[in-house]
């Protein structure tokens, strides 16, 4: 069973707790939630620079080129 | 010179581990609160390091700047918690720890609570993680507990220590 260190700043006192089953079924879920975020952030950064890559090529352009155009 | 800044506690985690680190009973009569950590994880690869005031993960929203070693970036989020950045793990070279540090002004005051967190998961190698990051709890209560923890068990030897700044 995961555990805790719990500090109490007014006395000092350290203790080692359990987890609770919520306490634990939180951390999978905060855990399963910030997977499915990092996923998305993953995939739209993908499709952005296919997208970018896509737009390059119609214009018959490299990225250094561009630049140079834009600078 | 006056005593401004205090040492409040410290946490270091033992042989068996620990999943998150408890500030609790946090006293009320300082003007900031810094947190500084030293910290890694028993399994995989570097993961996130978060934080929670009054074990709330609600009204919580944060924006980072990252630089890999090899790459650069920003990103933001309002799940899970307060992002305190990336904390060295297993994978890791041996002996290796994370650093971090979070300033929490105003902890006590009736706004929103802002926090900025500095780190660097050290890995003694070319590739590694160091992040800025901007946090805010959108709440206007008096922080009174501070919750560090990770996606894996603290190893051994990680640590916190809290401190109380008080202006002079």
């Amino acid at each position: 069973m995961p555990t805790k260190l719990v500090v109490d700043c007014t006395t000092g006192a350290t203790v080692e707790v359990e987890l609770t089953e919520a306490e634990i079924a939180q951390r999978e879920q905060e855990a399963k939630a910030y997977a499915e975020a990092k996923a998305k952030e993953e995939a739209d950064a993908a499709a952005k620079a296919a997208q970018k890559e896509a737009i390059l090529e119609r214009l018959g352009l490299t990225e250094d080129e561009l630049k140079v155009v834009l600078s | 010179m006056p005593n401004t800044f205090i040492k409040i506690a410290t946490v270091t985690v033992g042989s068996s581990g620990a999943a998150n680190i408890d500030f609790t009973n946090i006293p009320q009569t300082f003007t900031d609160l810094k947190l500084v950590f030293s910290t890694r994880i028993i399994t995989g690869s570097q993961a996130n390091i978060w934080y929670k005031f009054n074990n709330s993960t609600s009204s919580l929203s944060w924006r980072g700047l990252y630089g890999t070693g090899s790459a650069a970036g920003s990103n933001n989020g309002t799940t899970v918690g307060l992002l305190a950045g990336v904390t060295t793990a297993a994978n890791d070279t041996a002996s290796v720890f994370a650093s971090g540090e979070i300033y929490i002004p105003n902890y006590t005051s009736s706004n929103n609570k802002s926090s900025a967190v500095d780190n660097v998961g050290e890995n003694n190698a070319t590739a590694s993680t160091v992040y800025l990051v901007a946090n805010l709890w959108s709440n206007t209560a008096a922080i009174n507990q501070i919750t560090l923890y990770s996606d894996y068990n603290f190893a051994q030897y990680s640590e916190a220590t809290l401190y109380g700044i008080t202006k002079a």
